[in-house]
């Protein structure tokens, strides 16, 4: 955008502030962002750049905090070659945290997206009944405030058989909470409506009569669902895909009301570490954690530029 | 058979039926009913699609929810594990002194509960209407099993003197039956007093009107400041060239991506006393070295952490509104002789609306529940309502309180997101 010829002197002065105040609001977006990863290198214990960071002297920096996320948890810290690796492999919390967010994360989002996909595409249909309404308890999770919707898991999860007790069956059928079955399946719940959501925009713009010719063709629901219509709806699905694993990936109030020991995620791990004792090691977690968004950032742009080529729609 | 039912084979086999005026499917079918088989069928389809999912969200979030909620009006801690003083308060109205045979009934009740061990759950339910209480019960159960003898009013009172007080008979009439509206008059900061009428508490304790009312200013507050932050970012990258916006594009979805507690993480090391900003501001001589500022663990804190997390919520709205405005409105207004300022005002602006509803009011929403950033850099005077109720979950074990006070959150929360679905339509939710 230029300045348009027929603009007065003070039109000009106005539009190049403009652009100073929009670049610093930008600097505001990204500034806390970036300026934790050189400070996760430093060599002291402090959250600001020290003089001998300032001058750029190697002493100044380290990789400590990133070894101190290995070594956390450890049992012999001091091995070396493959005693050190394993031992990191086995018992270092940060490795047993990652761990357990993969885990969690990955079938998390295999349910949200298996569930989500099948009902963006009921929803998408014209015939649908209720749609108005069932779309909105199905994206309910995303508005309902975390901490009412950990509340209510907790309860029910510690046990979830209390209301079959009404049509006379037995209540006690074990615990959900403390379990990774019930981490995963509250995580499903949340990544649901993002799931939903990118679908749905999908499928705004397919064409149902691609569907009604595979069927003349001869082609049975099933061939035409994986031959016709997954292929086109397919990067939709994967960025929806995407948008459960970061909600699973960066979930902590859940986690905190109903996962055990045994279940702890990179977020709740960095919570402790935060309202413990706050280290420089967290801002090395923070740093990798800033890479792995980039990169699921620049795929998911990815993406919804194929998504776009393939539907048709181009860019204006 | 499918071709049957199919509508448009249908349609188009009509002619074979004209012959007795209603039009008939090639076998023979009248059409009209073939149609709403038809239809009925798609529509079956569509459902059971959707099915399995609405199960799943029905069983793992509506139902959880709903029994959370019913914990804030039923809490029978106290009437299934006294049943007899229970029956005691139900025969005789309020105001009746506790005679003998209360006296016996509290004893046998404290005694059967001792024997069960559920005193310590019928005194952590009385423990919420008068602290303090909860090890009064334990205690006396500890003593009456030990045996219990008649008269029970002189009884209990030696064992400890505050059985007498009417305080407490008043709590355990309250509690005496199952339901109960105490928890929501405690969530607007009301209490029932010894003659059942309904006051205000102290003021000394009046926490929660005030929690509320902060939820809501500060919320509104980051409202206002990410629109006007927002607007001007959302405005640039809808009137720049398509490949400058997408690059300028991934400053704000780098931070949306990002994750929550990365951010706050960053902000808390930012805004330290000894942190990087204020180090700056010493070096720049704008403070005294010895000045430093607070800018953390206080409500600063939490806008500013909050404002920075939920501008993408308010820029990603308003950008996608204002890529679709035609720049010749602007143009035209011009040429009719508006200045810059009245064409933006009165044809540039009005028609950002829609996109300002949708990005403030999904900012407001989220922003009202908010708990992770309060939590880590509110410090005390920066925390929210969504804090106190994690505080009533986790620490003082009021359940029912910490379900009363959500039950209110969300009801405001639910309002906010009809008036959403009635303005933009959930359809219209957009990601990245």
């Amino acid at each position: 955008m230029a300045v348009p010829t027929y603009a007065t002197p003070l039109e000009r002065v106005w539009h190049y502030a403009y652009l100073v105040i929009c670049g610093l609001i930008f600097f505001f977006l990204i500034a806390p962002i970036v300026v934790i990863i050189p400070l996760s290198f430093n060599a002291e214990p402090y959250f600001t750049f020290t003089d001998k960071m300032r001058s750029f002297d190697p002493d100044g920096y380290s990789m400590r905090w990133y070894r101190s996320l290995l070594t956390f948890g450890m049992q012999n810290p001091d091995a070396s070659g493959w005693a050190f690796w394993s031992d990191a492999w086995a018992n270092a919390k940060w490795v047993q945290a990652a761990k357990n967010s993969i885990i969690i994360g990955v079938a998390s989002t295999i349910v949200a997206t298996v569930l989500g996909t099948l009902a963006a595409l009921g929803l998408s249909r014209p015939e649908m009944p209720f749609r108005r309404a069932i779309m909105a308890i199905l994206i309910s999770p995303m508005i309902v405030p975390l901490i009412i919707t950990a509340t209510g898991m907790f309860f029910f999860y510690s046990n979830p058989c209390e209301l079959l007790g009404i049509v006379g069956l037995p209540t006690n059928c074990g615990r959900l909470a403390g379990t990774y079955l019930g981490v995963i399946l509250a995580h499903a719940t949340l990544g649901i409506p993002f799931v939903i959501i990118t679908v749905t925009a999908t499928l705004v713009g397919f064409d149902q009569s691609l569907n009604r010719a595979a069927a003349s063709l001869g082609a049975n629901p099933r061939t035409t669902f994986f031959r016709v219509t997954m292929p086109l709806i397919l990067p939709g699905v994967i960025s929806g895909a995407l948008f459960a694993f970061v909600t699973s990936f960066d979930e902590v109030v859940a986690v905190l009301f109903i996962a055990g020991p045994d279940q702890q995620t990179i977020p709740r791990q960095m919570w402790n570490g935060i309202r413990e004792q706050i280290s420089p090691a967290i801002l090395a977690v923070a740093t990798l954690l800033v890479i792995f968004s980039i990169a699921l950032l620049t795929t998911v742009e990815l993406l919804r530029r194929r998504s776009e080529r393939i539907r048709g729609v181009t860019p204006h | 058979m499918a071709n049957a039912l199919d509508p448009h084979a249908a349609i188009t086999t009509t002619a074979s039926g004209l012959t007795d005026g209603a039009l008939r499917t090639a076998d023979g079918k009248p059409l009209a009913r073939a149609l709403a088989r038809s239809q009925s069928l798609a529509r079956r389809r569509a459902f059971l699609l959707v099915l399995p999912l609405l199960a799943f969200i029905l069983i793992t979030f509506v139902i959880p929810i709903g029994q959370m909620l019913q914990r804030s009006f039923y809490n029978d801690g106290f009437s299934a594990n006294m049943p007899q003083i229970s029956a005691w308060f139900a025969e005789n109205p309020r105001g009746t002194e506790p005679d003998e045979a209360a006296w016996a009934a509290l004893a046998a009740d404290l005694t059967a509960s001792a024997e069960a061990r559920t005193i310590g759950v019928v005194g952590t339910r009385i423990n919420y209407d008068v602290p303090g209480t909860r090890s009064l019960f334990t205690s006396t159960g500890r003593q009456v099993r030990r045996g219990i003898e008649p008269p029970y009013q002189a009884a209990l009172t030696e064992i400890n003197q505050d059985w007498a007080s009417p305080r407490l008979w008043s709590a355990m009439r309250e509690a005496s039956t199952p339901m109960t509206a105490n928890f929501y008059l405690a969530a607007v900061d009301r209490k029932r007093a010894e003659d059942g009428s309904i006051q205000q508490v102290e003021p000394r304790q009046q926490v929660y009107v005030m929690l509320f009312m902060r939820t809501f200013w500060l919320s509104l507050l980051i409202t206002g400041i990410t629109f006007v932050l927002g607007f001007p970012i959302a405005h640039l990258l809808a009137t720049l060239p398509m490949r400058k916006s997408n690059l300028l594009m991934i400053l704000v979805l780098l931070p949306f991506w990002t994750s929550l507690l990365v951010r706050t993480t960053s902000w808390m090391v930012l805004l330290q006393q000894q942190g990087v900003i204020n180090d700056i501001l010493v070096w720049l001589g704008v403070i005294g070295g010895g000045q430093r500022l607070q800018m953390i663990y206080n409500q600063t804190g939490t806008i500013i952490a909050m404002t920075h997390i939920l501008l993408p919520f308010m820029i990603l709205p308003l950008y996608s509104v204002m890529r679709t405005i035609n720049p010749s409105y602007v143009r035209a207004a011009r040429s009719l002789g508006a200045t810059s300022w009245t064409a933006f005002r009165r044809v540039y602006f009005p028609q950002t609306l829609p996109g300002l509803g949708a990005g403030a009011l999904l900012v407001f929403i989220l922003a009202v529940g908010y708990y992770i950033t309060p939590a880590l850099v509110g410090g005390s005077s920066g925390q929210l309502i969504s804090n106190m109720i994690a505080m009533h979950m986790t620490d003082t074990l009021n359940w029912s309180m910490a379900a009363a006070l959500a039950a209110l959150l969300l009801a405001a929360v639910l309002l906010l997101y009809w008036v959403y679905d009635r303005m933009v339509g959930i359809d219209n939710l957009k990601l990245g």
